[in-house]
């Protein structure tokens, strides 16, 4: 028993048993949602998540130690986001031929998010800290993070709520676009990417590579563009 | 695959260095896409860059390292969301409000995004009412 307590001990520091438990439980999870179709509610960052939070839950490990191991897995996040330049390249053409709706669904996405929050929270009483906290949510996590703190919110309380609103997002696009009865797959990505950054790229990549070139597009241009308006949003609802 | 790989960190690199340099509030891996979509219009145009890069990069390697990359982009946010998993006491005290909040603010954005988007689209292009076939 001693024995099997001191190579728990040691597995529980490497990033092996960690990155082990990440990539294993996605593969479950991916399956899963390969089963059902890839029905928008087996969402796999949402399964992966239930699933590794249970282990983390059951072995009593906290988190800082499971990040330090899952790490990498997260790192790849920035390779990911530059080789978003293949699909756009690819796509050149209809990406140039689209600039116009593009940017008008982009301030028009942009503000209405800022504007919904930040009226909403305040119709509900969610406490300021809180509410700086929630205003960038829309927005990629390291830049949403940025935006918080430079405004007196709190980073990590972002990180979270960015990760929320990426899983309701890549959830909700399909069915509300169906019901909507829009089949272009510009738009259904654009909107996906702003509203849901990369777990709705990620989700729009699923669907169609038109969406998900679109929506990598939308959440480069909502990043920049949230962290300009945010401040003035800010200022002016409150 | 690691001459791709090699790449792809330099332009996050690079980028990360413009983007903390200068101050702008636009993520270094964005900047570093740019970058990259910048490569790939000189490797492809008539200067005769291809002769002088490693192979992999212009033999479909590159791209299939990417597409790679991007087929697997719901992973790479699970080191962070488990993070929601650690904090849900601090969600609790006020979950739902939150959860409203999260909830219709995502769905209208959603909502707005696209509709501003066909709108304009079938002004713009009366003659293509479907946008990509």
């Amino acid at each position: 028993m001693a024995g099997d307590f001191s190579l728990w001990v040691y597995l529980a520091g490497t990033p092996l048993l960690w990155l082990t438990v990440t990539l294993t439980s996605y593969v479950l999870a991916d399956r899963i949602a390969a089963a059902t179709d890839r029905h928008p509610i087996a969402n796999p960052v949402l399964i992966t998540v239930i699933l590794v939070g249970t282990v983390l839950a059951v072995t009593g490990t906290p988190y800082p130690t499971y990040f330090e191991g899952a790490q990498f897995v997260h790192f790849l996040l920035g390779p990911a986001t530059v080789v978003l330049a293949m699909p756009l390249y690819e796509r050149r053409a209809t990406v140039l031929r689209a600039l116009v709706p593009m940017l008008a669904a982009l301030m028009a996405g942009a503000a209405t998010t800022l504007a919904v929050v930040i009226v909403l929270a305040r119709l509900l009483d969610i406490p300021q800290p809180i509410l700086i906290s929630l205003a960038p949510k829309s927005v990629t996590s390291g830049v949403a993070m940025g935006i918080a703190e430079a405004l007196g919110g709190d980073p990590t309380l972002t990180a979270i709520l960015v990760i929320l609103t990426g899983i309701i997002g890549a959830i909700l696009v399909t069915p509300m676009m169906n019901l909507l009865r829009i089949r272009d797959m510009r738009a259904r990505g654009f909107a996906v990417g702003l509203a849901a950054h990369g777990i709705g790229t990620a989700r729009a990549f699923q669907v169609s590579e038109t969406a998900g070139t679109f929506a990598g597009i939308a959440m480069g241009l909502n990043a920049f563009l949230t962290a300009i308006l945010a401040p003035l949003a800010l200022h002016l609802l409150f | 695959m690691i001459a791709s790989l090699a790449l792809i960190l330099l332009a996050q690199l690079v980028g990360e260095v413009l983007a903390r340099g200068a101050g702008v509030p636009i993520p270094g891996p964005v900047i570093g896409m740019g970058l990259m979509f910048g490569f790939l219009l000189l490797r492809d145009s008539r200067i005769g860059l291809p002769r002088v890069l490693p192979k992999p990069l212009t033999d479909g390697t590159l791209e299939s390292t990417a597409r790679g990359l991007l087929m697997n982009l719901s992973l790479m946010f699970v080191p962070a969301g488990v993070g929601v998993v650690g904090r849900l006491d601090l969600l609790r005290a006020q979950g739902l409000k939150l959860a409203i909040v999260l909830v219709v603010s995502t769905a209208l954005s959603l909502l707005v995004t696209v509709l501003v988007f066909r709108a304009v689209a079938s002004c713009v292009e009366r003659r293509r009412p479907d946008g990509e076939a």
